[in-house]
């Protein structure tokens, strides 16, 4: 198997312990563990190549007009931490088995952990940096269910949503860093990237992309400020805190920065904000680590201090800074997960972490007790152990760096302080839980745990002690190929040894050995001193911001959408006035240089009704009734207009609609109050809206006479000159309809069969209160179907039905067509629901009108899809002339049969809306509600 | 002609606008309504005025401008399926919260729905 399958075993592993779940723990341990092995040992089998110094490149295309691809490297840096990645979570799976309680969802949990290590796998495998970011969030998302996993614990959740938030927004920071970086470089291969280091360093916009890299690593790794999230993720449940918040997640930010170095590092910027964040975080870590109580709590400070540490080296300005930092990686990797391990057991077997109730353990857990002292002294920087070797070389390089000008001499001042602290806290750590009296007040008797939990505490302690006394043996090779892959060119001497001879480096160890001494035997002066400050919680402040933020959303929220309608109106039409007034302006005369028609008196009368019938309206607005007959009058006169104005088409059509509307809206009247009760308003209201609507008003005049009388060129010749020759047809504006813009018209009659299906729906569970009685206390009329009514209109529906037939098929050369014809056969058979009523139309009509709005689509569909058989797009119109005997010569075409799409829906679309509404008050609604 | 016709169209949207912004759905269906004879009114006003030429080949010299006529057409029927679609958007509010105010601050009322 090749190399690439590294990132992807686990991948497919995530769902494996979801399977073997129900069989017994180890089972379920062992499957989980069967894929991440096998992945280590490919890293294995490639590593004597990587060890040569190759490295290796494999992508695939993805989403290339992005740039992105799924593209992977392995190369030194890639290999060291994939090994860490793999190895200290196959330990960690082992070691979960004993330390998850029955009552734990194990599966659940070797999912989420196994994700996480896909996650860690894909961001130091990937080759491209969206990739990268892609997995960088998804270690995010991972820990915060990780962290979370105990979710009925308040602090767990806590603890994770900050997490969560912290390093989520670290990565949008991050997101926005790369896309900026792609834009410099042009590229978002990493092979491309990290080559063009002195373009990037050069750019206008390298602070920017910096700025937005560190805060991306900064956020991951728990630097200051954002460093407060790292404690609170304690109420995790051990194993979890053993890999993600010592060896993999934290250092994802260092990785980020030293797969960077050569593309962002070597400037000032980066040497004063890297270290001194780096520096500020150390001291601020050990510090706090020495005061705290719980186990877990003084191990997070010290993960924190360590991270600084290594921040710290790759700012530093020496050229062996960095391969310091790498080496540091891993040694605080060892030895921290196996520290975590040791106070795992210590909480499994005791029940307890607070270090005041935990003592004199020694006689309890030897064996604990001895692995977690050597861990313990690795951290504090003792000889023989893998923590002093790159603490010596980390003091080495603070000798030699000068980032600080003639201050450069603090920064070992201040690295010895620290690591005099390390060594009190590490001293603290041994000396209060193994020795210092007797346990006090836990709640079960300490006692040794299970074998084989003991095992991964057992190898990583191993791995110290090889390490620290055979350093060019064991990890030597790697570390030099890991960073020559930070370095993009080639490795300065350096030596890795045990005895570099008396010198300052090893003054300075002896000096923070020494004053970590001291400085535990005078806890009790510090703790006093600690305890003067307040106890500041970093929860308690972030919950509150959070809770602000949202507070604020809420008003903001609140304040705009209060749910009133005439509010949203109000806002649309007063923007929209903003948006369409100012262009006005620039028009110089409303009048242009086209001619008036002459004005005449039908005309006149025409404009008098419209006006006079929309005043109406308003004026009667609260007798719903004569408002809404006032309202059918302008429709009226609209529909003269079109017919005075050569459109017949428009006319036809504006009038059969509006018969329809008005029998809907007298339907919808019946369910409503008759009287709208007199207005509210205030008058304050009243002026606002009506200066809005006639603002509005007065500037769609101007338009409209502006473009009346303005020369227009327009594209209507077009169809003019090939309405015949090119649709079949002389009614050009049907064949516009049905030909032209056919495909607009598919559209309108879906919208039209969907509005349709959509009132149905809302029809069907209405459940509305009806009344025997209007408004002033009358009943309703006895008689429901007047004879007369009933008789004219059966013997008319013939007729209406020719009419509507010739109306269609005259469509395509004389005004007429689908829609007309269709409204004419609605309004038909509208006609015979209002003259004998719906009982009397069901037992004789069945047609289900869903089937017909379907029907009429699927013809509108299949016509257009028939163009495809001649090799012609979507809906190409065909037509020819043919001729027969006796008939003579008439015209076929397929336009014909797109209208008769169009004459199904719209019968279809206007009987199911008006039938379903009618039927609400008869014994059929229940069959409307079970279609 | 011109410019009744673009009085009667400012008109008609003012109207259809200022009912629009009234506090009950019933109204506001009426003012949709209104609105829509006006836009669609501009629309068709926007190929000039012609008198006595339909677009209908052959039958006159000069013709009407045949494209706003055929947008306006489907508008029409876009605009009925709307409009339907809100009156019975307002049925069913009143249906199921009690009240065809559309503020969204006024309560339902048990007296006024008696009276009604």
């Amino acid at each position: 198997m090749d190399y690439f399958w590294v990132p992807f075993l686990p991948m497919l592993g995530i769902i494996i312990p979801l399977l073997t779940n129900k069989l017994n723990r180890s089972a379920c341990a062992l499957t989980t563990a069967l894929l991440p092995a096998v992945a280590l040992c490919l890293i294995f089998l490639d590593l004597p190549a990587i060890l040569a110094g190759e490295s290796f490149h494999k992508s695939f295309e993805w989403i290339p007009q992005l740039g992105l691809s799924l593209s992977f490297r392995l190369d030194g840096l890639a290999a060291l931490f994939s090994i860490l990645i793999l190895g200290i979570g196959l330990l960690v799976i082992l070691y979960a088995r004993y330390y998850l309680s029955a009552k734990d969802n194990m599966g659940r949990f070797y999912c989420y952990l196994i994700m996480f290590m896909t996650a860690m796998l894909g961001i130091v495998m990937s080759n491209n940096m969206l990739q990268l970011w892609f997995y960088w969030e998804l270690t995010s998302i991972s820990s915060f269910l990780l962290i979370g996993f105990w979710s009925y614990n308040s602090d767990a959740r806590k603890g994770a949503r900050m997490a969560l938030t912290i390093t989520g927004a670290g990565g949008l920071a991050l997101l926005a860093g790369i896309i900026l970086l792609a834009q410099v470089v042009g590229s978002y291969e990493l092979d491309v990237v990290l080559n063009s280091g002195e373009l990037v360093r050069q750019s206008p916009y390298y602070l920017a992309i910096l700025g937005l890299f560190l805060i991306g690593a900064f956020t991951k790794s728990a630097q200051f400020p954002f460093h407060f999230w790292l404690p609170h993720a304690m109420a995790a449940p051990t194993p979890v805190s053993a890999y993600l918040h010592s060896a993999t997640m934290v250092k994802a930010g260092i990785f980020l920065l030293a797969r960077f170095y050569p593309v962002l590092a070597g400037t000032e910027t980066w040497f004063v904000v890297v270290s001194l964040t780096g520096l500020f975080t150390m001291l601020l870590g050990a510090y706090t680590a020495l005061f705290k109580h719980d186990l877990k709590g003084l191990l997070a400070y010290s993960t924190i201090s360590h991270l600084g540490l290594i921040v710290l080296l790759l700012g530093l300005n020496t050229e062996l800074a960095a391969i310091a930092a790498i080496f540091h990686i891993m040694n605080h990797a060892v030895f921290k997960a196996s520290l975590f391990m040791a106070a795992g057991i210590i909480d499994h077997e005791s029940g307890s972490r607070d270090m005041r109730k935990i003592n004199g353990l020694w006689k309890y857990m030897p064996v604990t007790a001895t692995l977690a002292m050597v861990a313990s002294a690795a951290m504090a920087g003792v000889p023989l152990l893998n923590g002093f070797l790159s603490k010596e070389m980390f003091f080495t390089e603070t000798l030699a760096q000068s980032i600080l000008g003639s201050m450069s001499w603090l920064v070992p001042v201040l690295a010895t302080i620290a690591a005099a602290f390390s060594v009190a806290y590490s001293l603290r750590f041994i000396h209060d839980v193994f020795f210092n009296g007797e346990p006090k007040g836990l709640p079960k008797t300490p006692h040794e745990p299970p074998r084989y939990m003991r095992v991964p505490v057992e190898i990583l302690v191993a791995i110290c002690l090889l390490v620290g006394i055979f350093p060019n043996y064991t990890i030597g090779p790697l570390l030099e190929n890991a960073s020559l892959a930070v370095f993009n060119h080639p490795l300065p001497e350096y030596s890795i040894s045990i005895w570099h001879g008396f010198n300052l480096p090893l003054l300075m160890s002896g000096m923070a050995t020494l004053g970590g001494v001291g400085i535990y035997l005078n806890r009790k002066h510090l703790f006093k001193f600690a305890g003067m400050f307040p106890d500041i919680d970093a929860k308690f402040i972030f919950e509150g911001c959070i809770q602000a933020c949202v507070r604020w959303a809420q008003k903001v929220t609140n304040g705009l959408e209060n749910g009133s309608l005439q509010r949203y109106a109000f806002c649309l039409c007063f923007f929209a006035l903003l948006l369409i007034a100012p262009p006005l302006f620039e028009l110089e005369t409303t009048r242009g240089s086209l001619p008036g028609t002459p004005l005449n008196g039908a005309v006149i009368i025409a404009a008098v009704l419209i006006i006079a019938g929309s005043l109406a309206t308003i004026i009667w607005s609260h007798y719903r009734l004569i408002a809404l007959l006032m309202l059918s009058l302008v429709g009226l006169v609209v529909s003269i207009t079109f017919a005075y104005f050569s459109a017949p088409d428009l006319a036809l059509t504006q009038l059969s609609v509006e018969i329809v509307t008005v029998i809907l809206l007298l339907l919808a009247l019946y369910f409503f109050p008759q009287h709208t009760p007199t207005s509210k308003s205030r008058p304050s209201r009243f002026v606002r809206d009506l200066a809005v609507a006639s603002l509005i008003g007065c500037i769609i005049g101007s338009i409209s006479f502006a473009l009346m009388t303005h020369p227009l060129d327009s594209i209507s010749a077009f169809f003019l000159a090939n309405s015949k020759t090119g649709g079949g047809g002389t009614n050009v504006v049907n064949v516009i309809l049905v030909d032209f813009r056919g495909f607009d018209t598919f559209g309108e009659i879906t919208v039209l069969g969907i509005a349709a299906l959509g009132i149905h729906k809302l029809i069907a569970r209405m459940r509305l209160s009806t009344h025997n009685k209007d408004d002033d206390g009358r009943r309703w009329a006895k008689e429901k179907y007047p004879v007369l009514l009933s008789v004219v209109s059966q013997s008319l529906l013939p007729l209406f039905l020719l009419i509507s037939v010739y109306i269609f098929m005259r469509g395509h050369n004389l005004p007429g067509g689908g829609f007309i014809a269709g409204l004419i056969t609605s309004i038909a058979l509208i006609q015979q629901y209002l003259a004998n009523g719906v009982g009397w139309m069901v037992k004789r009509v069945s047609i289900n009108y869903h089937y017909m709005i379907a029907i009429g689509l699927i013809t509108a569909g299949l016509t257009g899809l028939g163009s495809w058989l001649f090799g012609r797009p979507f809906l190409t119109s065909w037509f020819e002339y043919v001729s027969l005997p006796w008939i003579g010569k008439f015209e076929l075409a397929s336009a014909l049969l797109f209208d008769i799409g169009v004459y199904f829906t719209v019968i279809g679309a206007t009987l199911l809306i008006l039938a379903s509404l009618g039927k609400l008050t008869t014994t059929e609604r229940l069959t409307v509600g079970e279609r | 002609m011109e410019l009744v016709y673009a009085i009667c169209v400012g008109f008609m949207s003012a109207c259809g606008i200022f009912l629009m912004l009234r506090g009950h759905t019933f109204t506001l269906v009426i003012g949709l309504t209104l609105l829509s004879y006006a836009v669609n009114l501009f629309l068709f006003a926007s190929g000039g005025l012609t008198i006595g030429a339909p677009a209908v080949l052959n039958s006159s010299e000069n013709y009407a401008d045949p494209l706003p006529q055929a947008l306006v057409l489907t508008a029409i029927v876009i605009g009925f399926a709307m409009t339907a679609f809100a009156v019975i958007l307002a049925m069913r509010g009143r249906a199921d919260l009690g009240s065809d105010h559309v503020d969204g601050t006024e309560a339902f009322d048990p007296l006024s729905e008696e009276k009604s």
